[in-house]
């Protein structure tokens, strides 16, 4: 109970964050030239002053800057995100649709890249400085420095075009209707590469830290105390070190969760998956204000989310922080 | 002198200085190799590389030369890093300096900010500037700086906390010295070498956002940028996919380039963490 409190104190703190992120990117998109009337009524093909004023008031966009942010601050406490011009939609139901491909797409990368940076990182420290770990670090090292868009552009290349093993891009088939398992793994397929496109970048942080994290905790005294015990050497990795070694790497997703919502807008751009990122891309190039402001709060509550459960793991993973002052 | 020689001994620091100095070559010689604009038309569409000697990297779907724009394009983005890096962390070391410095309510209202741009995905709030900023070179460049400067604020917070009380600041307080010269003259020397590493990240970083922003076609279409060309590959990749690979390739050995130099600048500087 005194986790839950402890993080919920966090999350509580995490509230005049969200309302200074939103205050600011309000009062920033005020600055971008011509507004969603502009936008729409460039869609409709344009259209006379007297439409425009008439749209604009409706829109509440006619009152000062002041009453517009009241207006819209007022709306978000009852979760009303407003109305997306563009798409004919409110912006909520508009998120709500596109969130399912980007949570799974970033849940898949992150396992991946945790799941597989555990074991590289894990195997490079017991081999310091000996080929498998000069091998796993220079992947590492490519990895990091590879643009994420580039590989996926790539993989496709290679296994969409040439093996034709893996769908190019898309969520799912859409020209067969499934159900049950054969939707999932369809979805699974299509997910493939996007995950391996988003999780390599991190994989190759992951790796390096653990890595540098192992090295530290196999130098401690109470490893030495469980070796002299005479524990086997798996026994030690995975009982002693390991669990000390984790602490780092799960301070690392909570720190992470921003940058990899980022990340998702490139990757699901190039394989067209309907998610928050592309999404965001979309409202940029339309000019879509109102669409792009609902995705900042969103993509800020996601990180707030993570790093929320991120406390929770942390204090599982060390009873210190619970126990301690 | 000793840190160069320590700094020598680590084969991929140096390959990784061979591999600056290759990009720094390409982007002071684009100037007199090409002198023509990279972005005009040169040849045939999509030749494939070394299928007309005169196009040794072969050239794009509107027929021009993908070697001179790879050389120019190491202008931009060594351009685009090194400014990007600089405004970045300018703003976190004075954020940093100041929040760590005063302390008190200056560090909680300065850390709140930190936070918020944390919280906030930096790639995201990338697109809300140039949305409403527009994509120039310029501003591309600014807005980058913009969006990466959290962890230098908080890296230089960190090391200002740890120095604020040495002996060597209360005696220069005591000598009546005034807080701007606190702050830039005494504690800011000592508290400079990790933030100058940890630019080494932020470059890199910099330019892999520039050439994301670029491959969506958001940054500035006038230059010759490797991001650009990979967008533009993009449309041809059934067939021609070198047109995308190529840049690619460029991209990854510059960022390579710089991440291996600054690492090896950190165990040159830290020997006793060497082998981390």
């Amino acid at each position: 109970m005194r986790v839950l409190a402890l993080a919920g104190r966090r999350l509580a703190a995490s509230i005049p964050t969200l309302f200074l992120i939103l205050i600011g990117v309000f009062l920033l998109l005020q600055l971008a030239p011509g507004d969603t009337v502009d936008a729409m009524m460039a869609q409709m093909g344009g259209g006379d002053a007297a439409t425009a004023k008439q749209l604009r008031e409706f829109y509440g966009l006619d009152l000062s800057v002041g009453a517009q942010l009241a207006n819209y601050l007022w709306r978000l406490v009852r979760f009303d995100l407003g109305f997306s011009a563009i798409y004919g939609k409110p912006v909520a139901t508009v998120i709500l649709e596109r969130l399912p491909a980007t949570i799974l797409l970033m849940t898949a990368s992150l396992s991946f890249a945790f799941f597989f940076g555990i074991v590289f990182g894990v195997l490079a420290a017991r081999r310091v400085n000996r080929w498998q770990d000069t091998l796993i670090s220079t992947l590492g090292l490519i990895f990091y420095a590879m643009p994420t868009f580039w590989f996926g552009l790539m993989a496709i290349v290679v296994f969409a075009i040439r093996l034709q093993w893996l769908p190019a891009g898309g969520f799912e088939d859409i020209t067969v209707s499934r159900s049950g398992l054969s939707r999932t793994l369809d979805i699974a397929r299509h997910l493939l590469l996007p995950t391996l496109t988003l999780g390599l970048f991190y994989l190759a942080i992951y790796l390096r830290i653990m890595r540098g994290s192992m090295l530290e905790v196999l130098n401690l005294d109470f490893v030495r105390t469980a070796r002299a015990k005479g524990l086997d050497e798996t026994r030690v990795v995975v009982k002693h070190v390991l669990r000390n070694a984790l602490l780092p790497m799960v301070t690392l997703i909570g720190l992470q969760a921003g940058t990899m919502l980022g990340g998702s807008v490139v990757v699901e751009s190039v394989f067209s998956l309907p998610g928050l990122g592309r999404l965001a891309y979309e409202s940029v190039v339309q000019r879509d204000l109102n669409t792009l402001l609902g995705i900042v709060f969103m993509s800020a509550l996601l990180v707030i989310i993570v790093n929320f459960i991120v406390d929770l793991l942390y204090a599982r993973l060390d009873p210190r922080i619970t126990t301690g002052s | 002198m000793q840190v160069l020689r320590l700094y020598l001994r680590s084969p991929s620091a140096v390959i990784g200085l061979l591999l600056l100095l290759l990009v720094l070559a390409a982007a002071i010689s684009a100037g007199w190799l090409y002198p023509r604009d990279p972005l005009a038309l040169a040849g045939r569409p999509l030749l494939w590389p070394l299928e007309n000697p005169r196009f040794p990297l072969g050239t794009d779907n509107s027929g021009r030369d993908i070697a001179a724009q790879i050389f120019h394009g190491a202008r931009i983005s060594l351009l685009i890093g090194l400014v990007a890096t600089t405004i970045s962390i300018l703003i976190g070391i004075t954020v940093g300096a100041l929040a760590g410095y005063y302390g008190g309510w200056v560090d909680t209202l300065l850390m709140r900010v930190t936070e918020a741009f944390q919280t906030l995905p930096n790639f995201l709030l990338l697109l809300v500037l140039v949305a409403v900023f527009g994509s120039t070179l310029a501003t591309v460049t600014v807005a980058i700086g913009i969006v990466s400067w959290p962890a230098s604020a908080r890296l230089t917070r960190a090391e200002f906390l740890s120095l604020r009380s040495r002996e060597f600041v209360q005696a220069g307080r005591t000598l009546g010295l005034r807080d701007a010269k606190l702050i830039f003259g005494e504690i800011l020397p000592n508290a400079l070498p990790p933030v100058i590493v940890y630019a080494s990240v932020v470059m890199a970083i910099a330019i892999l956002l520039e050439s994301a922003l670029a491959f969506l076609k958001l940054s500035d279409p006038n230059v010759a940028s490797w991001g650009n060309l990979i967008g533009i590959g993009r449309d041809v990749l059934r067939v021609q996919w070198y047109v995308s690979a190529i840049p690619g390739v460029a991209i990854l050995i510059t960022v390579l380039a710089v991440s291996l130099v600054g690492q090896g600048l950190n165990d040159a500087l830290n020997p006793r963490l060497k082998g981390r």
